[in-house]
């Protein structure tokens, strides 16, 4: 690693981790009710909001009418997010007069979006109306990651309450979520970014007259539109003298805000935070960086107050911590080696690996993104992955394969995380034969049951998906990349969609009828095979009793414990997907090293 | 589950005018207020004309002009309608070879130039439409520029250093050289000959 890099390291963590303790605390008093500044500012929206829906704010809910009620939000969050894609070009705010999207492209863009995974087969600039990118693809943004946000709590409760049936109200949770947490942090990430340049606006996509014209090849076409082909039956082209630069247009900074704090990650643009209008400067990077880990690193310390020891969310940033950092000096490092095949060519590769990356980032700030949008189930990208060194690629498909719990998604991350504390809870109870148990609440049969249900069911998704892509024609032929980097691109692509990350080895064509219902059908279970079974355990949890801590409990806040939580989400990881990623980066890293 | 499906739906439709009109909007306004050029998308105009953003790299290939990072984007380069990378991996055969294709035009373009080609100048970015180069990738091209616009290298060295940006707050980002601004400045020399 340069200077430079761990300069950038390190600032990033401290101002990171100096922010999450007081949204972390003010995000505990919102979801106990007690956000008194909010209130005064929000409190009679708030407070019509449940007039109108006829919600009494002090009524429990029980796991599965709590479940039941965010599967329902969810399942019309899909409907209306498919209806506006497949209606676009007869509803305003279009200019562009970008038609209807296809049936398959809808169903899984609107999968992707609702269940905060943000895997896009399309490219936005050339496919979504303004209209869509608002009133579906933003709003999805909020509600997907307060649906993430308010399962997290949830769980927290069944750890924090004893002997009761109810883990809160579903709707007073997202309603306070979203207006006291996510909407003014939006806003004020939304207008720094555009203060650097990112774009804001409703305008027609700009025509501008270049400082040099355009020379390029197009196929000539007949009158009929058909190309036109020689005697051997390739196409015929010409050249043809472009004056001109079309300068896509939106509302880009209120969708790029939210798309970073709640960890959705689907950019407004096809090139995502590469684009500069995304992403024009060194700093809207960072700040990008910053929102993205800011609520999940904030979660762990409202964890702590919730269940009344803030130590235990301490214990918990510390494990995702220790994993983030070597995560990301193992991805600057490989980034920085360059590529090898290169040498004999005449390039100074002094500045890294660059093929897909922007100057303005380099090779340092676009490996730390890509380790932050992984980490977090995050998934926009400032480079593409694809064009990343075998190994600096691997890094964020295994920060994924981990179950997006180093940070991970808003909320998301955290539950992952608790599940994974549970298990290495019941991991020691065995080795020093005690009943495992876990701030005092006991560990028993069925909460292992539901464990192991969200530990597993990625993993199945994962590997299962990919066998079957790998095996059918219609699975292979979106592959670009030959060989070995093949693999990896179906590998990392349904790494992406089950844990609901949603970057990409963007080469793989996953527009396509059969990429688009696998994928989606990975990502929907991928998030609700996982929310359904936390939800469940967060009830069984709520109603124990809570355990006194005895000489004989095992403390969970000190480094003990996060060495073994450590261990556990690599020992888990590593099992379940050494033999794939030895198919994919690791045997494009040996052939690319040893010259072939 | 009935009595859940009058808040579903209400809720859902409130909080989607709050987050997906009201608060784009607002956002918007704001902008257009406090930001407008921002906002707008930093766009250069002379004498009237639209003729590019600050923030969106174009398209050179002209001697005379510095060269900006090769661009992935179809089905023309620089196209600012449909971004993207080339997402060739590492081992891919294809990439070795736009590379060296690459290398071997900048020294067409400067057969006299020994130094080897710096990687900013012969890899894709990301977006295709990257407007910057680094310092190396300007140096590297101030004979060839000179010579084209008959200019002494060093006005035109002192252009690249006057268009060089440091690193964002010392820390953040690479130093890193705006393609277009520089070439509108070298168009603006007041002893610029038109070859």
């Amino acid at each position: 690693m340069t200077p430079h890099a761990w300069l950038l390291l390190g600032l990033y963590l401290l101002v990171l981790l100096l922010l999450a303790k007081p949204l972390g605390v003010y995000l505990a008093a919102v979801v106990e009710g007690r956000a008194a500044w909010a209130a005064r500012v929000g409190g009679h929206i708030e407070a019509g909001i449940y007039r109108l829906c006829g919600v009494h704010p002090a009524d429990g809910m029980g796991w599965l009418s709590y479940g039941l009620a965010l599967l329902l939000f969810n399942g019309l969050g899909l409907l209306a997010t498919y209806t506006l894609q497949r209606l676009q070009l007869w509803l305003p705010l279009n200019p562009q007069q970008l038609g209807n999207v296809s049936p398959d492209s809808a169903f899984n863009t609107a999968i992707s979006f609702v269940s905060n995974t943000n895997w896009q087969g399309y490219g936005g600039e050339t496919t979504m109306s303004y209209l869509t990118q608002m009133l579906a693809l933003t709003v999805q943004n909020f509600l997907s990651a307060a649906t993430g946000i308010v399962v997290a709590v949830a769980l927290m409760r069944g750890f924090a309450r004893h002997s009761v049936r109810e883990i809160g109200n579903a709707w007073v949770d997202l309603t306070r979520i979203t207006l006291y947490v996510l909407l003014p942090l939006a806003v004020v990430v939304a207008v720094l970014l555009v203060g650097q340049g990112v774009i804001q606006n409703l305008s027609p996509y700009q025509e501008a007259t270049t400082v040099q014209a355009t020379v390029y090849d197009a196929p000539k076409l007949d009158a009929t539109g058909q190309p036109v082909k020689d005697v051997q039956g390739n196409p015929v082209t010409a050249a043809v003298t472009l004056p001109t630069q079309t300068l896509a247009m939106g509302p880009v900074a209120s969708q790029e805000a939210i798309k970073m704090l709640g960890t959705n990650g689907g950019g407004f643009f096809n090139a995502n935070s590469a684009h500069p209008y995304e992403n024009p400067t060194p700093l809207t990077n960072l700040l990008e960086m910053l929102a993205i880990l800011l609520i999940p690193a904030a979660l762990c310390h409202t964890f702590g107050r919730l269940v009344g020891d803030a130590r235990q969310g301490w214990a918990v940033l510390a494990a995702m911590t220790v994993l983030f950092v070597v995560a990301a000096m193992a991805v600057m490092s490989f980034e920085q080696q360059g590529n090898p095949t290169f040498a004999a060519l005449g390039v100074d590769q002094a500045a890294g690996n660059l093929e897909g990356k922007e100057l303005r980032f380099g090779s340092a700030d676009s490996a730390l993104f890509a380790a932050v949008t992984t980490a977090a189930s995050c998934g926009a990208v400032n480079a593409m992955h694809d064009s990343f060194t075998p190994l600096g690629g691997m890094v964020p498909l295994v920060l994924m394969q981990l179950g997006e719990v180093v940070f991970g998604g808003v909320g998301s991350g955290l539950y992952g995380m608790l599940v994974f504390a549970i298990m290495a809870v019941f991991i020691s109870g065995l080795m020093i034969g005690r009943t495992p148990e876990y701030l005092g609440k006991k560990i028993e049969v069925y909460e292992m049951k539901m464990m192991a249900i969200a530990i597993l069911v990625t993993p199945l998704l994962v590997l299962s998906g990919t066998a079957v892509a790998v095996m059918t024609t219609s699975g292979r032929a979106g592959i670009l990349n030959p060989g070995a980097h093949g693999f990896s691109e179906v590998l990392y692509a349904f790494t992406s969609a089950a844990n609901n990350n949603g970057s990409a080895f963007a080469g793989l064509s996953a527009n396509t009828p059969f990429y688009n219902v696998l994928l989606g059908i990975a990502m929907w279970l991928g998030r609700f095979g996982i929310i359904v079974p936390v939800l469940a355990m967060a009830g069984s949890l709520a109603a124990k009793k809570r355990l006194g801590e005895t000489s004989g409990s095992l403390p969970t806040h000190g480094p003990l414990f996060v060495t073994l939580l450590i261990g556990t989400v690599l020992l888990v990881g590593l099992l379940n997907y050494v033999p794939a990623l030895a198919l994919g980066p690791v045997i494009e890293h040996l052939l690319l090293w040893a010259g072939r | 589950m009935k009595t859940l499906i009058r808040p579903a739906v209400t809720l859902f439709i409130l909080l989607s005018l709050i987050t997906g009109l009201i608060y784009p909007l607002l956002v918007t306004g704001i902008s257009q207020l406090l930001l407008p050029d921002q906002a707008a998308g930093s766009l250069i105009e002379r004498e009237g004309k639209l003729i590019g953003s600050r923030l969106i790299g174009q398209n050179f290939t002209d001697p005379k002009y510095f060269w900006g990072r090769p661009s992935a984007t179809g089905p023309y380069p620089y196209n600012a309608a449909a971004s993207g990378g080339s997402n060739l991996g590492p081992l891919n055969p294809a990439l070795k070879d736009v590379v060296a294709a690459r290398v071997q035009a900048l020294r067409n373009a400067d057969p006299g130039n020994t130094q080897p080609a710096p990687v900013d100048l012969v890899t894709a970015s990301g977006s295709g439409l990257d407007p910057h180069i680094s310092p190396a990738a300007a140096d590297y091209q101030v004979a060839r520029v000179a010579r084209a616009r008959g200019l002494p290298p060093e006005t035109v060295r002192d252009a690249v250093a006057q268009q060089t940006q440091g690193r964002q707050w010392g820390i953040l980002g690479e130093v890193r050289v705006n393609v277009l601004e520089l070439n509108l400045a070298l168009d603006h020399l007041p002893l610029t000959k038109n070859p």
